[in-house]
């Protein structure tokens, strides 16, 4: 409760920026410009050993590096991720795709960020590459790069639609084949759900 | 070397009779899927020439769940995923939303967080060893194991409550002090437990049966293991000293001393040697951690209203199956604007196929046994 309460009073003093932070809706479309506009020490440049490679071996497809909370994040190109990936196994040695996902945001002109988690064993760290692509494009498979990223990228296309060019099976995962619809767009409601699918293979009206 | 042995199988059974292949459902309603687990097998006899895993029947849409809920709201939910391991889930998830709150628990509630996620390990080797050794035709170990497995559960009862889906943690640290004999029981149950997982060493280690279902069955390489992403007790056996208790030290695992058991070849009895010894290394670390539990709050100073500062962060930890992860992005509301989760049974079934093709059929039994997958994981 106190907290609460605390809250609108903190952000009173600073009058200037008070009417930006208060209008949180069209900063949810963008994840990396309202944190840059507060000034939140959370978000800041990644400037280190590991960002200035890429950045001589890739140049503009390296759209931004940064540090959100200690972690190294590189926003790169979609149309390089492919190419970025083969470089980051090979030469930077982060052979383990720890995790492979992606966030909607649909308020944006591209809609979706592809977002890998590599893993290095050889140096023990962790690097995140994060990848803007329209709902109309399609990404590059992975797959010939890091295996795991098969299942992954199938739940990618299950739960958001995104389609991966090259890859061996895809097909939803998680859900039946025949199923309308990607559960985990931010315009599909949490009551939504496929109701002719439902009545017609369960045999009754409503999952809910 | 594992390869070729692979790819010889592979082409006998291909050209043994010539015969057309078969191809036959194992699941979803199936007792050693371990769940609803449909997996399509394509036979050249009774010899495994191909597959495919038809996951999903127990998708519950937990990622979509966690936009709808605030945060603390969500917390229940994970303990839903391996529900065998709740304790370990919620681990996870408090850190990460830590982590994206930028707090840290306090020392007190690191320390009963790593003994209860340690005793949380056990039970969910325990269950393992006693339903794997069951698929493979020893009954026995599974009395045994559910009996030792009940004295954990019984601790966890006295702790919050709740014996299997415990919300044992909160954000920020725990909602509950340690009960007064809390040190007393995890002692009674570490003195023991020593002598019991000696027991089960006896009846199975060196047992021809055991022996002979289970080496050289379902091998998987150090480098497969890193391309399919596996993880936890099945990338050990393959010889790969890693673990991220070790690697990169979270709650209170830094202040302890063990040892990351591996093995050599990578099958399937190699990974019953690691998840024993990993038993007993628990058992080690909730010894060392009840001796010196520091006094102090158990809460750290977090709003009942969270809001993380808008960002993102990833926090994995070794779960008993292997890496579990959270993938959080907060939009700076109360509710998380994406949450992702990283599940070690999900990918770590992606390399059945690879580890069953050329054996028989009673082996996928004991591949999928040995993978220690939990569906309420897979399908999330």
């Amino acid at each position: 409760m106190t907290d609460e309460s605390k809250a609108p009073q903190s952000s009173e003093p600073s009058q200037p920026t008070a009417p930006a932070a208060a209008t949180p809706a069209p900063s949810a479309a963008k994840p990396v410009a309202p944190a840059a506009a507060a000034p939140a020490p959370v978000l800041v440049p990644l400037d280190n050993e590991l960002s200035r490679r890429y950045r001589e071996r890739f140049g503009a497809a390296i759209q931004d590096a940064l540090e959100d909370r200690k972690q190294s994040i590189l926003i790169v190109d979609a149309a390089q991720l492919l190419e970025i990936a083969r470089y980051s196994r090979d030469q930077e040695r982060f052979d383990l795709l720890e995790d492979f996902t992606a966030v909607d945001w649909p308020r944006r002109e591209r809609r979706f960020d592809l977002v890998a988690q590599l893993y290095s064993f050889a140096h023990n760290t962790r690097l995140r590459l994060k990848a803007q692509i329209a709902a109309t494009e399609e990404a590059a498979s992975l797959t010939a790069v890091w295996p795991t990223a098969n299942w992954y990228e199938r739940e990618i296309f299950d739960l958001f639609g995104i389609v991966f060019r090259g890859h061996p099976n895809l097909k939803r995962i998680l859900l039946p084949d025949e199923w309308v619809g990607h559960p985990l767009r931010k315009d599909y409601d949490i009551l939504q759900q496929d109701t002719a699918w439902v009545r017609e293979n369960l045999g009754i009206e409503s999952g809910q | 070397m594992t390869d070729t042995v692979h790819d010889d199988a592979f082409e006998k059974a291909d050209t043994l009779f010539g015969a057309d292949e078969l191809v036959i459902n194992m699941g979803p309603q199936h007792p050693s899927t371990h769940g609803v687990l449909r997996v399509k097998l394509k036979l050249d006899g009774e010899r495994v020439i191909g597959s495919e895993c038809v996951i999903g029947y127990l998708h519950r849409g937990v990622e979509k769940i966690a936009e709808n809920r605030t945060y603390q709201q969500f917390a229940p939910y994970v303990d839903r995923m391996d529900y065998v391991a709740a304790v370990s889930n919620g681990l996870g998830y408090c850190e990460a939303v830590e982590k994206l709150l930028m707090v840290e628990a306090p020392p007190r509630a690191r320390v009963v967080r790593t003994i209860l996620a340690e005793l949380q390990r056990i039970a969910s080797h325990l269950l393992w060893l006693g339903t794997h050794a069951l698929d493979i035709g020893a009954l026995t170990p599974l009395f045994y194991c559910m009996r030792e497995r009940e004295e954990i559960l019984k601790i966890f009862e006295k702790y919050c409550g709740a014996r299997l889906t415990t919300h044992a943690f909160r954000i920020g640290g725990l909602q509950y002090e340690a009960y007064d004999t809390l040190e007393k029981d995890v002692e009674r149950f570490c003195e023991d437990f020593e002598a019991r997982v000696q027991e089960y060493s006896d009846l199975l280690t060196g047992n021809s049966i055991w022996i002979g279902r289970t080496r050289s069955i379902g091998l998987l390489n150090a480098a497969d293991c890193v391309a399919l992403g596996a993880s936890g007790p099945i990338l050990r056996a393959a010889g790969v000293k890693w673990d991220l208790r070790k690697q990169a030290p979270y709650a209170a695992y830094d202040q302890y001393q063990f040892e990351i058991p591996v093995g050599s070849r990578g099958d399937t009895y190699d990974r019953y040697m690691v998840r024993l010894e990993e038993m007993r290394q628990s058992r080690l670390i909730c010894l060392q951690a009840i001796a010196n539990i520091p006094p102090g709050p158990i809460m750290a100073r977090v709003g009942k209203v969270l809001k993380p500062p808008p960002g993102e962060v990833y926090h994995a930890i070794e779960a008993p199956k292997g890496i579990l992860g959270y993938y959080i992005v907060s939009d700076g509301g109360t509710q998380p604007y994406r949450v992702r989760i990283r599940p070690p049974s999900f990918v770590n079934l992606q390399a059945l196929d690879k580890m069953i093709r050329g054996h028989l059929v009673t082996d996928v039994v004991a591949i999928i046994g040995t993978l220690d997958i939990v569906l309420g994981e897979v399908d999330r």
